[in-house]
C-alpha cells in the first residue's frame, strides 16, 4: 500500500527541453520514436526519392545528371551535401524497414515478452546503424 | 468527444479498427518484397550495373506491374502513417483537415510522377 501510494512525478504538460531530455528511454522506445521520425523524413523527401528514380532509369543522360549530382553536386547543393542527404534517406529506410519486420515478428509469434522486446530492440538499432555506416562508407568512397 | 454528431463531429479521423492495422502490414509486406526482388537483381547482376542494368530490371511488364502494386502500397502506406502523426500531434480540427489535404496531394503528386517514369523506361 505505501509503494502505491507513495507520491510519484507527474507529467502534465510535458516541456519538450526539460522533461524530454532527462527522461531515460529504453532501446524499445528509441526503436518505436525512430521508426516514427524515419517515416516522417521519407515523406518529406519523397519527391527527392522520385527524382532519383526519375534520372536514374529514364536515360543515359538522365543517368549522367543522376551521377554527376553525387560527384559535381547539383544546383546550389555540393556532392558531399547530396550524399548526406541521400544517406538520410538509406538510414531512414533501413531503421524503417528492420523495426516493421520486428513489429511483423512480434505480431505473428506473440513474441510479446519484455526480455525479447528489449533485445530484438538493441539488435534493430545495431542492424540499422551497422548497416548505414557499411554503405555510408561506400557512399563516400572509403572503399 | 462526447458530442461528436451533428456541427460538433470530428471530420477528420481514422478508421479506428483492424482495417488500418491490417493494411498497413500488408502494404509493408509487400514493399518489404519488392526490395529484395529489387536487391537480388543488383547483387547477381555481373560486373558493374551502370545505366543498362539498372534500367533493365524495371523493363520487363511483370516487374513494372509490380512496382505499380508496390507505388499504391507505399502511396496507402504513407498515408496511414503520416494521418496517425498529425492525429497525434496536430489537435485543432481545422489545421488537421489542412495538412490531411496537404498530405493527399503531395503524395499523389509523387505518385503521378512515379508512374509516369516507370512507363516511359
Amino acid at each position: 500500500m505505501s509503494e502505491l501510494s507513495r507520491q510519484r512525478p507527474q507529467f502534465r504538460n510535458i516541456n519538450a527541453f526539460k522533461d524530454l531530455t532527462t527522461y531515460r528511454l529504453p532501446a524499445a522506445g528509441w526503436v518505436s520514436i525512430l521508426h516514427r521520425i524515419s517515416g516522417a523524413l521519407m515523406f518529406v523527401l519523397l519527391p527527392l526519392i522520385v527524382w532519383l528514380f526519375d534520372t536514374s532509369v529514364s536515360s543515359e543522360i538522365s543517368y549522367e545528371r543522376f551521377s554527376s549530382a553525387f560527384s559535381a553536386g547539383i544546383g546550389f547543393v555540393p556532392g558531399w551535401l547530396f550524399k548526406l542527404v541521400v544517406l538520410a534517406i538509406i538510414w531512414a529506410y533501413l531503421h524503417h524497414l528492420i523495426a516493421g519486420v520486428r513489429h511483423l515478428y512480434m505480431d505473428a509469434r506473440h513474441a510479446v515478452t519484455k526480455q525479447f522486446g528489449k533485445s530484438s530492440a538493441i539488435a534493430t538499432l545495431v542492424l540499422s546503424i551497422g548497416l548505414t555506416v557499411v554503405l555510408g562508407a561506400k557512399l563516400f568512397g572509403l572503399y | 468527444m462526447s458530442v461528436n454528431y451533428g456541427s460538433k463531429r470530428v471530420v477528420t479521423g481514422a478508421h479506428y479498427g483492424l482495417r488500418d492495422w491490417l493494411a498497413q502490414r500488408i502494404t509493408a509486406g509487400l514493399m518489404a518484397l519488392f526490395t529484395l526482388i529489387v536487391l537480388l537483381q543488383v547483387v547477381f547482376t555481373s560486373g558493374p550495373l551502370g545505366y543498362e542494368g539498372w534500367a533493365s530490371i524495371f523493363a520487363p511488364q511483370w516487374m513494372k506491374a509490380l512496382t505499380f502494386a508496390m507505388f499504391l502500397a507505399l502511396t496507402y502506406h504513407v498515408w496511414v502513417g503520416i494521418r496517425d502523426i498529425w492525429m497525434d500531434y496536430v489537435k485543432p480540427a481545422a489545421v488537421r483537415l489542412v495538412l490531411h489535404v496537404f498530405t493527399m496531394v503531395w503524395l499523389l503528386s509523387c505518385l503521378g510522377w512515379a508512374v509516369q517514369v516507370l512507363w516511359r523506361i
